[in-house]
């Protein structure tokens, strides 16, 4: 039976639609529901008030991140609303059942971090979460979408939500990256070449050589942002290298159980010749270090390159989004990006708090000094990823240069914690939005880049080229 | 559940300029540390609408002529970034019911369908003349018209758009699916006894 060929993401629907409503949305399953406390405390209150229960306890996964202060671990935290919100997360999940991964686990940590790494993620699931960057576990060829509180309610009630479905545009990366230049390079790139909304109404299908080549901390790192540029959804096909990362985690099957998902996380990857809506194409030499200097991550630049200015618009749009990025910023339009000062460096985050993030800074900030005057942290993503940078020593050779080496969580991605910057600091971050106030001060100035990118900016005190502080080797 | 059929919305516009507005403008994450979402309504626009020191800036929403205003105006791709629910929650509960963009990210159209808030589409120069109506004559009625697809001001009108689906759930009472995603229990179970994943604990 040769059937019409398919992407993996009608697969993935197909497999997981319960029904048609009225409005010609579908009824999609959702396989797995990861919550954390923002985004959940209200939907456990809206299914107390409608006498609901959690239909499917054991497929709903709820961890810590957002408030979590990161050099604060004996509770009750000093801010009362913080606790207030570890509270009633720890509450509901011992009411309805929830898996809870508390501080206490061992396994805490940022909800897209913890999924992957327990293996609760899988390929060809659905998967579902409050938080817009839920497209990180697209990287294991699952669909997975960001959600808001209602629709978390829906998922608690009835473990499916309303969905209209998504166009798929497959973007594929070929070719060797260059030396210094990282997945998240890959993603800015692909942001700016598309703008903040140029996915709208797409899930994301990244393939090519480059996504052959990279790793699953490399596949999350861009999946992670998709939703930056407008796209909800994105995911890789799942490989071997899927395969082989998800062997052995808690949530992994095992035994004869193991090779039968293999076989079928196989028979969900896109079928070749398969229709697409879209397809982009990128040369991976095109791809440079890059930088944000506006106040959205379509805003960014090759490190080389000059900040943009008024006179260079494409459109009157795109003249009033510069002029009103550079007033924030505080940039001279048309000068280099490169020099620009700094006073804190941020590595961290769901995009970039990973093991490989910090192992690439350690290696070459090995021996070098935060400059002078630079408030510099490193948070890792989660309690594992932080047993496994100390396991290697790495929190030593980042605590010598001067960085902080703080405890699991968001922190200063969103600061919604204590970690915040002050007045109009300006923040070379490895996170994933340079939103006007999204640092915690209301004119806090964040400047997106890769970790390798944070680590130069803060050896160095201003926006630097990586390739030119250290003797950058990677690929 | 029956829920309100939103057919319509009447009251008087309020322009908030600018594109890519995002919804950590639209409401900050430091707002959002809260366990129910009452009171957000007094946060929108908080950081747009105070200097750092709190002084009021004079934002649109704020102007006595725009107090008490129900519907909302705006530029291209309106409410992108997070997915906080928050965002139209803080929209609503400062009583705005429908919001006119020229486009809207896909999550923030999502939770305001949800929240039963028309989302409604049109060409920028239609927004502006709009805008400019509401300028020259602040207590001008505007009513969005979701079934007709149209927004009606003094005498004049624009056209509008809406994706099928939220029009149909907005006009058809439907707009929380809650009730019928119940209803779809016993059939997502079925679903779910056909994927193996779902039944590994």
């Amino acid at each position: 039976m040769s059937a019409q060929p398919k992407s993996l993401f009608e697969k993935v629907w197909d497999a997981h639609t319960v029904r048609t409503l009225a409005n010609g949305q579908t009824q999609l399953l959702i396989g797995t529901h990861l919550i954390h406390e923002v985004t959940s405390p209200q939907a456990f209150g809206m299914l107390r008030d409608l006498g609901l229960k959690v239909a499917f306890p054991h497929r709903t996964f709820a961890t810590v991140d957002h408030i979590v202060p990161t050099n604060e671990l004996v509770e009750p935290y000093k801010d009362n609303l913080a606790q207030a919100m570890m509270d009633e997360l720890r509450k509901n999940c011992a009411q309805f059942g929830v898996t809870f991964f508390d501080r206490a686990s061992g396994k805490q940590g940022i909800v897209h971090i913890v999924g992957p790494e327990q293996g609760i993620t899988q390929p060809g699931t659905t998967i579902a979460c409050g938080d817009s960057h839920t497209s990180t576990h697209g990287a294991f060829g699952a669909i997975a979408f960001g959600i808001g509180t209602s629709q978390v309610r829906d998922v608690l009630a009835t473990q499916t939500m309303a969905l209209g479905a998504l166009k798929v545009r497959r973007i594929e990366v070929n070719g060797k990256l260059r030396a210094g230049v990282y997945a998240k390079d890959v993603i800015l790139h692909i942001i700016r070449l598309t703008g903040v909304n140029g996915g709208t109404g797409f899930a994301y299908e990244y393939a090519g050589s480059t996504f052959d080549a990279f790793t699953m901390e490399e596949r999350m790192t861009v999946c992670n942002m998709s939703i930056e540029g407008g796209a909800r959804v994105g995911y890789v096909n799942p490989d071997e290298t899927t395969f082989a990362y998800l062997k052995g985690r808690p949530y992994s099957p095992t035994g004869a159980a193991w090779d039968e998902a293999v076989t079928r996380w196989k028979s969900f990857a896109s079928d070749t010749g398969c229709r697409y809506d879209d397809i982009m194409v990128i040369d991976a030499a095109d791809i440079a270090p890059s930088v944000t200097w506006g106040i959205n991550p379509g805003q960014g630049i090759s490190i080389t390159e000059n900040i943009p200015s008024p006179e260079t618009a494409t459109s009157d749009d795109d003249r009033a989004g510069i002029i009103e990025a550079l007033e924030y910023m505080k940039l001279p339009a048309g000068k280099p990006i490169k020099g620009v000062k700094i006073n804190v460096a941020f590595l961290g985050s769901c995009t970039n708090g990973r093991l490989s993030d910090f192992q690439e800074v350690a290696k070459y900030i090995k021996g070098r000094k935060v400059a002078p005057g630079v408030r510099a942290i490193a948070v890792p993503g989660s309690q594992i990823v932080a047993l496994q940078c100390e396991n290697l020593g790495l929190d030593k050779i980042l605590a010598e240069a001067g960085f902080e080496w703080r405890a699991a969580g968001c922190s200063m991605c969103l600061a919604m914690n204590p970690d915040k910057l002050i007045g109009d600091e300006l923040c070379a971050s490895s996170s994933n939005r340079n939103f006007k106030g999204r640092q915690g001060s209301i004119t806090g100035r964040t400047v997106l880049m890769s970790p390798v990118m944070v680590a130069a900016a803060a050896v160095t005190g201003v926006v630097s080229d990586a390739r030119e502080v250290f003797a950058v080797t990677n690929n | 559940m029956a829920l309100a059929k939103i057919t319509s919305v009447s009251g008087r516009g309020v322009y908030v300029p600018g594109n890519d507005i995002d919804t950590d403008r639209i409401i900050p994450a430091r707002f959002m540390k809260c366990v129910v979402f009452d009171g957000l309504g007094e946060f929108l626009f908080y950081d747009v609408r105070h200097t750092p020191e709190g002084v009021p800036t004079g934002h649109p929403i704020d102007k006595p002529e725009h107090k008490g205003a129900t519907i909302l105006l705006s530029g291209a791709n309106f409410g992108c970034g997070s997915s906080r629910e928050h965002a139209p929650q803080a929209i609503h509960k400062a009583g705005f019911r429908a919001v006119i963009a020229e486009n809207f990210a896909e999550i923030f159209f999502g939770n305001s369908t949800t929240l039963g808030i028309p989302c409604v589409q049109a060409a920028r120069e239609d927004i502006a003349k709009v805008a400019a109506a509401i300028e020259k004559n602040p207590a001008l009625e505007v009513t969005v018209d979701v079934a007709a697809l149209e927004v009606r001001y003094g005498h004049d009108k624009i056209k509008i758009t809406q994706r099928e689906s939220a029009r149909d759930a907005l006009v058809n009472g439907r707009w929380d699916a809650i009730g019928d995603l119940i209803d779809g229990l016993p059939a997502a179970q079925a679903t779910a006894a056909k994927l193996p994943y779902m039944s590994a604990a």
